[in-house]
């Protein structure tokens, strides 16, 4: 897909010339050598005495799905809003398509689409209405039979001329997503898109996310609290929590299904965290609560594991082995323990 | 940016609540209409008991223009109520739908946003003004005829010939719309700081009806602020109705509203950028 | 007893001399009902001027309906006709035909640059509404330049008349009526009242508790017929 397409020759003017210079030669040098989509630098956020967002960087790639976690009040909606322009933040800098934020919000507004929290839309006019009323507002101009197949893409062909009032939370959500893709943005900006579906629905955003990421080229920058959701479609994530960065990186490598947190209870645990001090799992050991041992090791020595705690007479009462992201992200935010930031 | 108007104005005109504000003017007409039909006489010999006693009049008091003349002394203080009921609701509306995180990510600045927004209001108001004059005036003037309009002061009575007052008219409904316009505005600065429209709209009527009870007291205390109220200028409309007009007084009441109105739009359109939108 | 004669003489004198003079009154007088009698009927159009403390009112075009012997309409058409109460109604024709009077002279006067008998009529009827009515009369023209009535119920009033084309009628140019005023006042509440700025009309003080109405009039058409409905409400 031609990158250039994507350039507007009327935001060049005075200092930005820079600007275009810089990237027309990178797009001739290198097609794929485009600096990062978002590019955020030291952003915070500070209301009255709370940091909301505090000293947060980080960078999406072009056509990667980003995945933002973070628990309830950790800042996601923050930093997504200060994304889109809703809030201004305190300190910090978003460089989004290449272009400053505070100085190309129509440029960058008119190539982003985004759904922010559950999308609210106007109960009173139809769900082909309220596209078409926000799809004019985009800035760009859009073919009128696209919007009966945009909301066909969204599985809302038969409700199209249906006022929104009528609608369930799952039909507003499709319908959010619609408008958010109506003017086919570069950058797809959703916040908590599955919202209120049902699995099929849940399935449905899952592909149509991989479609427009892997065979559109499209970027999106997806928060969820489902984090399964992200393990299986994100292609990097960053997790926050209370406003500041705790992890960013590769899915694939924050997560080694080789490396598998076993959660351990054993009829003696004193007993057998000593037997398993002085054995080669010494150093596998992580914190233990209760009658709960925790080890951080190979999901194959498992079986070994529980063969020499047997053997020493102690009985497993039960053994639960879990390597999903979901724990990783629980141990992160609950323990307070920050990972150094890295890239592959 | 007429692009964006039209779309404002197609989601007023959508809205069941806008048409309330029609509705209710239309009631009130026709129900004063009524009255005056079916005992309108009796009630003005009532109101010239006064003169009678020195004068013999003679003529068609009761005429169409007398009976505007009532309406709109009555309506022009009902009416800032419906204009609220819609400018109001304008951010604060949206805010409430969860529509507002919506438009202001689109984009159009903000203050191309919030000009959009209050042009559509100004639009809204005109075409309840022109309704009221249609429905006040002209039905008026159809069910009762035209005369001489008779002005009833507390000290002095005010007898405008019959061709001499429709171009009156069309002057007050003008100058009413820039006083409506006012208590537009007013409710859209007050809309931008509320998240539910019910704040900006029992605000602006709080506020209009405080500064129109002390407009109309005739109390010294209140008759040294009575100069900086926007309610007392807004009734000089009635200074068409005099003889000659006064258009040095008219037109300092125009210029305080249309300041009034800068002002509010101004601090509304400064505010909304520099507010962070939660909602 | 020379003094007392001298008294009775003057007296007596006097006595004859008033009634030679009344004799002489009543005919002018009656010279002058005689010409105003050959108006049967007019139509006149005129403008009127309001000239009272409390009311503003601009000039206007009025149609003015005379009948003999007693009826008198001001009429403003598609408009309203305001005027001061009673005294309008009894115009010049009306004071004459009100029945059996006694003529007084009072002397004479000057109008208008012009020498006037002055005439008191006093009516002989007990219920009459006029009560006492002094006429200023140019004897040469045989037409009233001014009178001044007063009736029972509505106070008393002056009338100036002005005379031109029609003074062989006995019709004047221009009537001016000066009237007494009573306060004129309604609660703000009621008229929706506002501050505009303007300083307060003076209130009606004892020098200015008169009105003053003014018709000119521009043609007359005498004696042309006037159906009674004009004159009813």
């Amino acid at each position: 897909m031609s990158t250039l397409k994507t350039y507007d020759l009327t935001w060049v003017k005075g200092s930005d010339f820079l600007y275009f210079i810089k990237h027309t030669l990178a797009i001739f040098v290198c097609k794929n050598c485009m600096p990062a989509i978002i590019n955020v630098q030291n952003l915070s956020k500070q209301f009255g005495d709370i940091k909301a967002v505090n000293d947060l960087s980080f960078a999406v790639e072009k056509g990667e799905i980003y995945g933002f976690l973070g628990q309830n009040g950790a800042g996601k909606s923050t930093t997504i809003r200060m994304l889109l322009t809703l809030i201004a933040p305190t300190e910090g800098k978003i460089e989004i398509l290449g272009m400053d934020l505070r100085k190309h919000r129509k440029e960058i507004l008119t190539q982003t689409g985004a759904i922010i929290e559950k999308p609210d839309l106007y109960k009173y006019l139809t769900a082909m209405e309220n596209l078409r009323l926000f799809a004019a507002m985009s800035g760009v101009k859009i073919q009128d039979k696209k919007y009966a197949e945009q909301l066909e893409l969204v599985g809302l062909k038969e409700r199209m001329h249906s006022k929104v009032k009528t609608f369930s939370q799952g039909m507003k959500q499709r319908l959010g997503l619609a408008i958010a893709l109506i003017h086919d943005p570069q950058l797809i900006i959703l916040d908590e898109p599955t919202n209120g579906l049902d699995p099929q629905g849940i399935a449905d955003v899952r592909n149509l996310i991989l479609h427009l990421s892997r065979d559109l080229g499209k970027t999106i920058f997806v928060s969820s609290h489902l984090l399964s959701e992200i393990e299986q479609i994100a292609d990097s994530m960053l997790i926050i929590d209370k406003g500041k960065k705790m992890a960013e990186g590769k899915v694939s490598s924050l997560f080694d299904p080789a490396d598998t947190i076993v959660e351990l209870q054993t009829t003696n645990s004193t007993a057998a965290i000593k037997i398993i001090q002085q054995s080669q799992w010494k150093n596998a050991l992580r914190e233990n609560s209760n009658e709960l041992i925790f080890l951080n090791i190979h999901r194959k020595e498992i079986p070994l594991l529980a063969k020499d705690l047997v053997s020493h007479d102690i009985g497993i009462l039960s053994l639960y082995a879990r390597h999903s992201l979901e724990d990783y992200f629980l141990t992160l935010t609950t323990s307070n323990r920050h990972v150094e930031t890295f890239k592959n | 940016m007429w692009k964006l108007l039209k779309i404002e104005l197609f989601k007023i005109f959508r809205r069941p609540r806008t048409y309330i504000a029609f509705a209710a003017i239309a009631a009130i007409i026709f129900l004063i209409q009524l009255a005056f039909y079916s005992d309108g006489e009796a009630f003005l010999q009532f109101g010239m008991q006064s003169l009678k006693e020195t004068f013999d009049i003679n003529g068609k008091i009761l005429s169409g223009y007398m009976v505007c003349f009532i309406i709109l002394q009555t309506l022009l203080i009902h009416v800032p109520l419906l204009i609220a009921l819609v400018a109001g609701d304008t951010i604060a509306g949206e805010a409430n739908m969860g529509t507002l995180r919506l438009l202001v990510t689109k984009p159009i600045s903000r203050s191309q946003f919030m000009w959009t927004k209050f042009t559509a209001t100004v639009i809204y108001t005109l075409l309840l003004l022109i309704f009221m004059a249609v429905l006040s005036l002209v039905v008026s003037i159809a069910v009762f005829g035209t005369s001489d309009l008779i002005i009833m002061k507390s000290d002095m009575v005010v007898i405008l010939d019959n061709g001499d007052i429709l171009w009156r008219y069309f002057a007050a409904f003008g100058f009413a719309a820039v006083a409506m316009i006012t208590v537009a505005s007013l409710a859209f600065l007050l809309s931008v700081f509320a998240e539910n429209s019910i704040g900006p709209i029992v605000a602006t009527m709080s506020i209009v009806i405080l500064f129109t009870i002390l407009t109309t007291m005739d109390i010294p205390l209140f008759n040294a602020l009575k100069p900086f109220l926007f309610t007392n200028h807004m009734l000089n409309w009635k200074g068409f109705f005099e003889d000659p007009v006064n258009y040095k007084e008219v037109f300092k009441s125009l210029f305080v509203l249309v300041g009034h109105i800068i002002v509010f739009v101004f601090l509304a359109i400064v505010f909304s950028k520099k507010k962070d939108i939660l909602s | 007893m020379k003094t007392i004669q001298f008294f009775i003489t003057i007296l007596t004198f006097q006595f004859i001399s008033s009634i030679c003079f009344a004799q002489g009154e009543t005919e002018l007088v009656n010279k002058v009902k005689a010409k105003l009698d050959k108006v049967n009927d007019y139509k006149a159009e005129g403008i009127m001027n309001i000239d009272v403390p409390f009311i503003k009112a601009a000039p206007s075009g009025v149609t003015i309906f005379y009948k003999k012997p007693l009826q008198f309409r001001v009429k403003k058409d598609g408009g309203i006709s305001i005027l001061p109460k009673g005294g309008v109604n009894v115009n010049l024709s009306s004071i004459l035909a009100m029945g059996k009077y006694t003529v007084v002279p009072a002397g004479e006067s000057v109008i208008g640059g012009g020498k006037v008998k002055v005439v008191k009529l006093l009516p002989e009827e007990e219920n009459s509404s006029v009560v006492l009515a002094t006429l200023y009369i140019d004897e040469v023209s045989l037409v009233i330049k001014k009178s001044i009535v007063t009736t029972r119920e509505n106070g008393t009033y002056e009338m100036e008349m002005s005379y031109g084309k029609y003074n062989n009628w006995g019709l004047p140019d221009k009537v001016v009526f000066i009237f007494n005023l009573k306060d004129y006042k309604l609660p703000k509440g009621v008229t929706f009242e506002y501050e505009s700025g303007e300083k307060k009309q003076s209130k009606t003080t004892s020098e200015n508790k008169r009105g003053k109405v003014e018709i000119i009039y521009k043609s007359y058409l005498i004696n042309k017929g006037i159906p009674d409905s004009v004159f009813k409400e």
